[in-house]
C-alpha cells in the first residue's frame, strides 16, 4: 500500500478503525480533538459507533459498556479529561475489560497550557487510576509508530482482558508525516467465552469487578501480578542506538528521543561517544537496557522530557541502580528541548559541570 | 395442582440479601416478573448501579455489567449500541442516579438511548449507613442531616421523574409506590409498559419507584410503608408523565 501524508491525531484515528475499533466514545480537549472529528466522520459509514460523550467519565463508562459486550473500543484525550477517564480506566481493570486509551498529552498540572509536553509519565505509567493495576503504556516517536502501536494496542488489550495507553505527546499528534497505514485487521480474538451479551443457551455471567470474599480477591490479584511480571520478560520494546561503545548515554521518548538522536548523530560527528536508550513501551519499562550498561564505560546519563520536573528520570536511575549519574534536561510550558540544548548539556556533563 | 404462584425465573433461588421490610426485593421482583412475561431474560443485560440495588447481584438471573457510581446510564449506552438486539436496563438508587450520576442519567436519556432505567428513590443512602441523599425530604434527619435537611444550605429534594419527562426524547417517564398492594400493581404495570417500549424502539424508558429503607429510617417495616403514603406521596406525585404513542 502506499504512503499517506496524514497528521498524527488522524493517522492515530484511522489506525484504531483498521484494528477493527467498532465504537469510539470522547469528549472534545486540545490537543487531539482531531482524533473525535476524524471518527465522527469514518465511524457511521462503516457502520462502527461514534458518541461524543457529555464528560470524560461518561465516555469512558460507555466503553466499559461496549466492551462487556466485545466491541473492540477505544477513546482520547489528554491531561485534564485523562484525570476524568481515571475512575473509568481503573474500573476497566478490575473487570478485566479490553480497551484503547489515547493521551495527546500537554502540560499540567490542572488546566495548565494546551501547548504539547510531557508532563503525564507519572500519571500514565504509575497510577492512571486508584487501586494499583497496571496498563501497558506504548510511547510513540513519530507518526508512523503512533499508527502501528496503536493498531497492535488492539490486540494487546484483548490479549490480557486490560486497558493499554497510548502516551503520544502533542507534538506527534499535530504533526504531519508521510506513513503507510496497515490493512484492515479481518481476524479478530473469540470473546464468546466471557462477554455479557444476553445468556441464550448458557449460563448468566457477571462481568465482575469486585469480589464477595477476601481469598477470590487476593487470588486475582496475585494472577495479574503475575501478568505485569510476563509483561517485563515478554513485551519490552526499545530502541537502542549506538549504545555499545558509547560513554554518554541520552534518554527520553516520544518526541523527545527523536531530538536527542539528532544530538547523538551530531556529537557522534564531534568525536564524543554518545548513545541513545529510547523506551517505547513505558510500560513495562526496558530497565534492562539502563541495568546492562557498564558504570566502568558509561560516565553519565542526561533524561530529556519536556516536563518540569522530569518524571521518566526515576525509572532511568531504578534501571542503572545509582551506578551511573543521570541528570536532567527538562523543558516545559510548550517549550521543546532543541538538539543544540542537548548538545551543551552533554558537553558540559563530560567537562564535569553537569547538573551545576 | 394447580401451580398458581412460582418465583420469576430471572431471579435466581437465592435468599434475599436485603433487611427486613426493604422494598428492593419487591422492585426486584416486579422487574423479574415483567422480564418473564415478556421472556426478555436470555436477551437481557443488566447494568446494575452502586448501592443496595448492588446486593442483587447474586438475584438476577441472567447477564450482568455492574457499572461505577452513578454511571449505569453511560454504561448501558455503550452496550446497547453495540448490541441493539438485546434488552437492557439499569438498576439505580437515588444516590447513584440523582447525585453522582445527574450528568449521565440526563444525557443518556437525552440522546434517547433505547434502554430503560429502574430508579428506587428511598430518600437516602442505604449502603453507606443513611446520609442524605438528593431526595432526602425537606426536615428528614439523616447522619448528615442530624437536625433534618434545611433548605436552606441543602436545598429541596430532586424530583428526576419530572426532570427526566421535560426532555424530548424520551419515551415513557413514570413514578409508582411499593408501599401497599395497590400501589405495586400499578407498578407492575408501569414497569412492564417501559420494558415494552424499549422492544418497540420506542426510546428511553424511565421508572421511578417510590421505597423505603426501614434499617437507615430507623423505623418498623410497616410504619416505613406508612410514612411513604404520609410523607413520600405528597412530595414525590404519582403517575405517568410521558407516554410515546
Ligand atoms: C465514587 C464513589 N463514591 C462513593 C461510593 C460509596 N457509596 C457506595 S453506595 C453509596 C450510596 C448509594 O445510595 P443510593 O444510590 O441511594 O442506593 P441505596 O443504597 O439507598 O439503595 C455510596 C455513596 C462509591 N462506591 N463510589
Ligand atoms: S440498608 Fe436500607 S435500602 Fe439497604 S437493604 Fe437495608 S433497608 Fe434496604
Amino acid at each position: 500500500m502506499g504512503k499517506q501524508f496524514i497528521k498524527g491525531c488522524e493517522a492515530i484515528a484511522e489506525a484504531a478503525i483498521r484494528a477493527g475499533c467498532t465504537f469510539y466514545a470522547g469528549y472534545p480537549i486540545t490537543p487531539q480533538n482531531e482524533i473525535p472529528e476524524y471518527m465522527s466522520a469514518r465511524m457511521p459509514d462503516l457502520g462502527r459507533t461514534f458518541i461524543q460523550g457529555e464528560s470524560e467519565i461518561a465516555s469512558i463508562s460507555m466503553l466499559y459498556g461496549a466492551s462487556a459486550v466485545g466491541a473492540r473500543v477505544m477513546t482520547s484525550s489528554s491531561g485534564p479529561g485523562m484525570a476524568l477517564k481515571a475512575e473509568g480506566i481503573s474500573y476497566l481493570a478490575s473487570a478485566d475489560l479490553p480497551a484503547v486509551i489515547v493521551n495527546v498529552s500537554r502540560s499540567g498540572p490542572g488546566m495548565g497550557k494546551i501547548s504539547p509536553a510531557q508532563t503525564d509519565y507519572w500519571f500514565s505509567v504509575k497510577a492512571s487510576g486508584h487501586g494499583g493495576y497496571k496498563t501497558m503504556v506504548f510511547a510513540p516517536a513519530n507518526v508512523q509508530e503512533a499508527v502501528n502501536l496503536t493498531y497492535e494496542a488492539f490486540d494487546y488489550a484483548d490479549r490480557d482482558r486490560n486497558p493499554v495507553i497510548v502516551l503520544a505527546d502533542g507534538i506527534i499528534g499535530a504533526m504531519m508525516e508521510s506513513v503507510s497505514l496497515p490493512e484492515f485487521k479481518t481476524v479478530f480474538p473469540d470473546k464468546s467465552g466471557w462477554v455479557a451479551d444476553g445468556c441464550e443457551a448458557r449460563e448468566p455471567r457477571i462481568i465482575k469487578n469486585s469480589a464477595v470474599d477476601n481469598e477470590t480477591w487476593e487470588k486475582y490479584k496475585i494472577s495479574r501480578a503475575g501478568m505485569y511480571e510476563s509483561w517485563r520478560k515478554n513485551d519490552v520494546r526499545v530502541e537502542e542506538y549506538l549504545v555499545e561503545d558509547a560513554e554518554f548515554i541520552l534518554t527520553g521518548y516520544g518526541t523527545c528521543a527523536r531530538i536527542a538522536k539528532t544530538a547523538v548523530r551530531e556529537l557522534r560527528a564531534e568525536g564524543m561517544k554518545v548513545g541513545l536508550i529510547r523506551p517505547i513501551t513505558l510500560q513495562p519499562f526496558p530497565y534492562e537496557s539502563y541495568r546492562r550498561l557498564d558504570p566502568a564505560r558509561v560516565r553519565a546519563i542526561l533524561d530529556v522530557e519536556m516536563s518540569i520536573p522530569v518524571q521518566m528520570i526515576e525509572d532511568v536511575q531504578l534501571g542503572v541502580c545509582n551506578k551511573i549519574p543521570v541528570f536532567p534536561l527538562g523543558r516545559d510550558g510548550g517549550f521543546t528541548p532543541l538538539h543544540q540544548d542537548i548538545i551543551t548539556e552533554m558537553k558540559r556533563i563530560s567537562a564535569g559541570q553537569g547538573g551545576e | 395442582m394447580q401451580k398458581i404462584y412460582a418465583k420469576p425465573e430471572s431471579l435466581n433461588k437465592v435468599s434475599s440479601p436485603y433487611c427486613p421490610g426493604c422494598l428492593h426485593g419487591v422492585a426486584q421482583k416486579l422487574m423479574a416478573q415483567a422480564l418473564d412475561s415478556l421472556g426478555l431474560r436470555e436477551k437481557s443485560i443488566i447494568v446494575m448501579g452502586v448501592g443496595c440495588v448492588s446486593l442483587g447481584r447474586t438475584y438476577f438471573n441472567m447477564d450482568m455489567v455492574p457499572a461505577a457510581h452513578g454511571r449505569a446510564p453511560a454504561v448501558a449506552t455503550g452496550v446497547k449500541r453495540i448490541r441493539p438486539d438485546r434488552f437492557v436496563f439499569t438498576y439505580q438508587g437515588d444516590g447513584d442516579l440523582a447525585a453522582i450520576g445527574t450528568s449521565e442519567i440526563i444525557h443518556c436519556a437525552n440522546r434517547g438511548e433505547n434502554i430503560t432505567t429502574l430508579f428506587i428513590n428511598n430518600a437516602t443512602y442505604g449502603m453507606t449507613g443513611g446520609q442524605m441523599a438528593p431526595t432526602t425530604l425537606v426536615g428528614q434527619t439523616s447522619t448528615t442531616t442530624p437536625a433534618g435537611r434545611d433548605p436552606k444550605t441543602t436545598g429541596y429534594p430532586l424530583k428526576m421523574a419530572e426532570i427526566i419527562a421535560t426532555l424530548e426524547a424520551p419515551a415513557y417517564v413514570a413514578r409508582f409506590a411499593l408501599n401497599s398492594p395497590a400501589n405495586i400493581l400499578k407498578a407492575a404495570k408501569g414497569i412492564e409498559t417501559a420494558f415494552r417500549m424499549q422492544v418497540e424502539n420506542k426510546g428511553f424508558s424511565f421508572v421511578e419507584l417510590l421505597s423505603n429503607c426501614p434499617t437507615n429510617w430507623h423505623m418498623k417495616p410497616l410504619d416505613a410503608l406508612a410514612t411513604i403514603e404520609k410523607n413520600m406521596i405528597p412530595y414525590y406525585p404519582l403517575g405517568e408523565f410521558k407516554v410515546r404513542k
